[in-house]
């Protein structure tokens, strides 16, 4: 059988999308009342869930205490039911460590830890559908929970992959166009001052084509911190008109 | 903007996984139509007078075919008087699941455009899109998407009434419920028969029609063969060892019977023998088929008579048993061969193929058989009317379908390729029957050419041409100022190789090979990159040459013409006086060429001495170093085969052949071979050491021992010992083979050996482990330097490129899962290529005896087999069998004797190399497979040996000719 068509000539995905653009994001703030921030963000069909504690003192091991700044502490899960096959997922499999590490990498670059030193700042996020871009929509949902938190970050930091077809980058890839043989490459952005908080590939690409990949993921995660930022402001102008009354 | 839409899908991968997928549905497609001012895309496909003449519609119209339209009808679709045609996405889809190569035709249409061919992305339209229904298969849910999408495409012109001189759209399908259905709904729909000959401009396109429906076309209801099997019963009868699977092969000389050759998992392959039409079941050459073998008391021995299916068209009915008659012969009880029926067809390999037609005898009929070329391919039933014209030219015709109660398959005209005989056809039909892929190329290959004018200006340095800064900066040396030459054949024009010599300061000569580089302008992967993986190698036929890249780069870009800048792939050698190789060095370069010279005017500055020029000097010193470096060879075991290569002197204005010459060879020849050896064999090395997994080699194994059992008998009947233990012992052997007043016979023993050897072979180096090139004794060989005609010499650049780091590497380069692959294109396409090479030879000889008559000519018997001698005309390189044997008069005593071989024929007995003398004229009375016809002269047998009659003077032949 023929593998799928990534592009169709027309430009085209299998789910109808053109080559730049996102899937459609839906977000919301402040989901538990018990934790310090939380969010729960969709993209597509990726759905996950972003808790914040803190900042508070450090628990467990003292020695992890940091003395000029916060220690940041992630963890990534995936729910049993988040893929087409019901699996057991234990807790520090090879995969979760790395997504934990990597948002912990993340995070220690966006968030201005130096204003609380020793103390510690939870991050748990958890993938309750998975459809692609697992890490990208973790960030963008621990972002907005830490923003709930109220703990101050430089800027939003917005996640997002694109893969590489005929000559052209997709945007926000979903789980069959992750599968089909693309080289992906995720990237976390300060979309203000353009920093880049995280680049990530393990495929092979040609040299002459990366510049164009980081072109297409800066553009797509801009457009990403436009939507969260609305989410945002949509959540404090609730927020304010509640307390108002 | 998006509509999100989220559906769910059950899919069977192992077990049953349900998949969820985004389906976004878009206001943004546009109807592609010049007529409509709602949409804004930025071109349009279709145009606002869509007229295609037609009984059925006066009005201008688009087309929208429907799946199963589309997959039987492309040779209609293809036809450029078809156009403004709207491809649904749905339709495109089904297509691409269906048909692979159909996909490709659609797609190529979709691209041209003259076509006014648009696809319409009606799955992700707003409007369009529609949800299965509970309960409806997805074959109903497609042809209902095609209707809504027709829907809505006439419902969204008709907003546009005033300025499109009432545009309708128009439904093409072939299946009546469907047909229904969308008449029911008001969409203007037609079966695509009654379309196709409504048209008033081409009514030959009714022919291209494929048959579709069979009930049509039945003549008889008695049913000849027996069902096919099912896939799913055929796949677990091969999986239960019931059946086995094969790839069928019909016999060239019996039309009853073929042959199946099995491959089982870990076993040599085995041949198995179908004969008789029930057994045969349909299958047609090359079929991969599913046999059951019969019990053994059925098994049956291969027959010796030659059957062809001629005369009329059989009856369906009552002539097989006699048929079948004709292979009850009796045999020996050992001879018997596993014999087998075939019970399902797993894979059709249907091509078009060509042929001719054989009009039928009725004056009115339109249903005609046609005869292919090729005798392994069974006659096909074809409908048309146009038969006079076609008669006696060469058509092209595709099978649609072979119906269990039908004797012959049912097949419709594609296209005429011209009158038989002539040179045009002739040459189109070996290349479409050898697969030789020999199309223009398309404009998307072509868009990968650079643009012109194309220079390498003078002041930018070595770095910096427009194209060379895209892929190179900087890793190219600059060679100009060395005097490079080039050698070759009298009128090439595709050069890809030059050479220089000079010597170094320590007293050390710096030999160079510089090929064209090819690769610098074929990227990989790209569509220009595709069709030369695709072609595999240039084709190089009579008169004509069949391009691998276009010719821009053949005879152009790449072609290291003189005095012009051009970009190579040069190998650099610093040698000692001995040839020893003190030092290699590969560089990306430019270099100028100062001369392009044939073989001739090489060797006559070599040997004038009174020349002593730049150039002069080189070639004296490259032609030392050959000499030295083609003895060395020789003293490792490389053999030096024979074989006749002859060359035609065309005319130069009608280009039929006026004269035939065997070629002759130089030392100046010998030269360029020598250095082209030496860089293969050096760029083999490298790229093995650096890539060891995936490096593409070519290697020649050395055969059988069974295999030179002729060689060495036919050696032994002239008293002569040939040892074959090794490449060295049987070089050494022809070497030393001399038989007094004979010296033909070396060539002869030469001839004799090349016949023995096998086939040389690319592979990839990961693939494989034994690398041995037998024929070069060379450890190790690959092919660089003929890079514009060769695909495998492109890999092999990329690779060296990569190696010494002058390019980038990509993906497929380094799976050698996909190179192994690509060997395998590679491999049969130079089969191919040789035979059409051959073909093409064959046709031009028999093209100059046409215009000669008949000619008495000297020749030495070159095999001896049952019942005929095949002699060779060394002045012709010509070889042609001497049967002794014919159809209808009783023949000679013949006594064959396989020990010799010798045969005895009345009185006479015939030895190899024995001389004989034979008269040559053209047998023309099967027009499709016209041959020289040879006859016995001398020495005289009565009622074998023609008469010696003086031929006609051959100037006054080709007077009458003219």
């Amino acid at each position: 059988m023929a593998g799928l068509e990534l592009l169709s000539d027309q430009g085209y995905r299998l789910d109808g999308r053109k080559a730049n653009e996102l899937r459609k994001v839906q977000a919301r703030m402040g989901v538990f009342a018990q934790a310090d921030g939380s969010a729960y963000i969709e993209q597509g069909n990726t759905k996950a869930l972003a808790v914040v504690y803190g900042p508070h003192e450090m628990r467990g091991s003292r020695s992890r205490t940091l003395y000029d700044r916060a220690a940041i502490n992630c963890q990534y899960s995936m729910a049993t039911f988040s893929t087409a096959e019901r699996k057991r997922r234990p807790h520090g499999d090879k995969k979760s460590t790395e997504m934990s590490l990597h948002l912990k990498q993340t995070f220690e670059a966006a968030i201005l830890t130096q204003l609380y030193p020793r103390s510690q700042i939870d991050i748990f996020v958890k993938i309750l559908q998975s459809d692609g871009g697992n890490y990208s929509v973790c960030v963008n949902a621990a972002t907005l929970a830490v923003i709930d938190a109220g703990i101050p970050m430089r800027d939003y930091v917005c996640a997002c992959t694109v893969g590489f077809v005929d000559e052209t980058p997709l945007a926000d890839l979903c789980y069959t166009e992750e599968n089909g043989g693309v080289s992906s490459l995720a990237m976390a952005l300060l979309p203000r001052g353009g920093q880049i908080a995280l680049l990530q590939m393990d495929a092979r690409l040609h040299q002459d084509h990366l510049e164009s990949m980081m072109e297409a993921a800066m553009t797509a995660c801009k457009g990403v911190s436009k939507v969260l930022d609305e989410v945002v402001r949509q959540h404090l102008e609730e927020a304010s008109a509640l307390s108002r009354d | 903007m998006l509509k999100s839409k989220t559906f769910v899908k059950k899919t069977r991968s192992g077990g049953v996984v349900k998949i969820v997928r985004e389906h976004y549905l878009r206001d943004d497609i546009w109807c592609g139509s010049e007529v409509c001012s709602e949409c804004k895309p930025e071109t349009t496909e279709l145009q606002k007078n869509a007229y295609i003449e037609s009984n059925l519609c006066a009005y201008p119209h688009y087309l929208i075919p429907d799946t199963n339209v589309v997959l039987h009808q492309i040779d209609v679709l293809e036809d450029p008087i078809i156009r403004n045609v709207i491809i649904l996405q749905t339709v495109l889809q089904e297509v691409r699941h269906r048909s692979a190569p159909i996909y490709k035709r659609v797609k190529d249409m979709l691209h041209e455009k003259e076509k006014h061919f648009y696809t319409f992305t009606n799955e992700h339209h707003r409007e369009t899109f529609i949800e299965r229904e509970p309960g409806e298969s997805a074959n109903d849910r497609n042809d209902r998407a095609i209707r809504v999408a027709a829907k809505w495409y006439s419902e969204h012109l008709k907003a546009f009434k005033s300025s499109s001189d009432g545009l309708e759209v128009v439904l093409l399908t072939n299946d009546q419920g469907n047909k229904q259905k969308a008449a029911d709904i008001g969409l203007v729909v037609f079966k695509c028969e009654e379309y196709i000959k409504s048209l008033i401009a081409n009514p030959e396109l009714v022919d291209r029609l494929a048959l579709t429906d069979n009930e049509k076309n039945e003549i008889s209801k008695k049913v000849l063969f027996p069902e096919h099997l099912p896939l799913s019963k055929v796949q677990a009868g091969i999986k239960a060892g019931t059946f086995l699977q094969g790839t069928y092969r019909a016999s060239r000389d019996n039309y009853l019977e073929g042959s199946v050759f099995v491959q089982k998992d870990g076993e040599e392959s085995t041949e198995v023998l179908i004969q008789g039409l029930a057994n045969l079941n349909r299958a047609v050459h090359q079929d991969v088929v599913a046999v059951q073998i019969l019990a053994r008391d059925k098994w049956v021995a291969p027959s010796s008579v030659v059957l062809q299916d001629e005369g009329a068209a059989k009856d369906d009915a009552g002539d097989e048993e006699d048929e079948d008659k004709a292979l009850k012969t009796t045999f020996a009880e050992t001879a018997k061969k596993p014999t087998a029926r075939i019970v399902g067809i797993i894979k059709r390999s249907w091509r078009p193929f060509c042929g001719m037609l054989n009009v039928s005898q009725i004056k009115e009929s339109t249903r005609h058989l046609f005869t292919p070329a090729d005798r392994r391919i069974p006659r096909i039933r074809i409908e048309t009317r146009q038969s006079s014209t076609l008669a006696g030219q060469r058509i092209m015709v595709a099978i649609d379908g072979w119906p269990k109660d039908s004797r012959y398959p049912n097949g419709h005209f594609v296209r005429s390729l011209g009158g038989a005989g002539e040179k045009e056809t002739e040459q189109e039909v070996l290349l479409l029957e050898h697969d030789v892929p020999h199309q223009a190329f398309s404009q998307t290959v072509l868009s990968f050419l650079p643009k012109m004018p194309w220079v390498i200006t003078p002041e930018e340095s070595a770095s910096s041409s427009y194209w060379a800064v895209v892929v190179d900066e900087g890793k190219r040396e600059d060679l100009r100022q060395l005097i490079v030459c080039s050698v070759d054949p009298p009128g090439c024009t595709d050069i890809d190789d030059a050479l220089h010599c000079r010597e170094l300061d320590n007293g050390n000569l710096e030999v160079g090979v510089h090929i064209a580089d090819v690769s610098h302008f074929i990227r990989p992967g790209n569509a220009l990159d595709q069709e030369a993986a695709n072609r595999g190698t240039t084709v190089y036929l009579c008169g004509k040459r069949i391009d691998m890249v276009p010719e821009l780069l053949s005879s152009n870009l790449c072609s290291l013409r003189s005095n012009v800048e051009r970009l190579a792939f040069s190998c650099i050698w610093e040698m000692n006086h001995n040839a020893e190789i003190v030092k290699t060095r590969f560089t990306k370069s430019i270099i100028n060429s100062k001369a392009s010279l044939t073989y001739a005017e090489a060797q006559m500055r070599i040997d004038d001495s009174t020349m002593n020029d730049d150039i002069t000097i080189s070639l004296r010193g490259l032609n030392k170093l050959a000499k030295i470096l083609k003895r060395q060879r020789i003293q490792n075991g490389a053999l030096t085969l024979s074989s006749l290569e002859v060359r035609f002197h065309i005319d130069s204005e009608t280009h039929d052949p006026i004269d035939l010459q065997t070629k002759e060879l130089m030392e100046t020849n010998s030269m360029v071979e020598e250095f082209m050896l030496l860089a293969n064999i050096s760029v083999a090395q490298k790229i093995y050491d650096e890539f060891p997994e995936c490096a593409l080699l070519r290697k020649h194994p050395a055969p059988p021992p069974s295999n030179y059992d002729i060689l060495i008998k036919a050696a032994k009947s002239k008293n002569v010992e040939i040892h074959t233990d090794s490449a060295k012992a049987l070089a050494d052997s022809l070497d030393v083979a001399r038989v007094d007043n004979f010296p033909y016979f070396n060539t002869l023993l030469r001839i004799l050996a090349t016949r023995c050897m096998m086939q040389a072979v690319y592979f990839c180096s990961g693939m494989d482990s034994d690398f041995h090139h037998y024929g070069l004794a060379s450890p190790i060989y690959t092919h660089f330097t003929s890079p514009i005609r060769r695909y495998s010499d492109i890999i092999v650049h990329r690779l060296l490129a990569v190696a010494i780091g002058a390019d980038a590497t990509y993906s497929d380069l380094m799976d050698k899962h996909k190179q192994s692959a690509l060997c395998n294109n590679l491999n049969y396409r130079h089969k191919m290529a040789q035979y059409a090479q051959r073909a093409s030879v064959a046709f031009h000889t028999q093209l100059f005896f046409k215009s000669r008559g008949v000619l008495n000519e000297e020749g030495f018997v070159l095999f001896v087999r049952k019942n005929a001698i095949i002699v060779l005309i060394p002045k012709f390189g010509l070889e042609g069998t001497v049967f002794f044997d014919s159809k209808d008069k009783a023949g000679p005593k013949l006594i064959y004797d396989e020990e010799g071989p010798v045969l005895t024929v009345e009185q006479h007995t015939f030895h190899i190399f024995d001389k004989v003398k034979v008269t040559i004229s053209l047998d023309a009375s099967n027009i499709q497979h016209q041959k020289i016809r040879m006859a016995l002269l001398d020495p005289v047998i009565p009622g074998v040996s023609v008469p010696a009659e003086n031929p006609e003077p051959p100037s006054k032949k080709s007077k009458i000719d003219r």
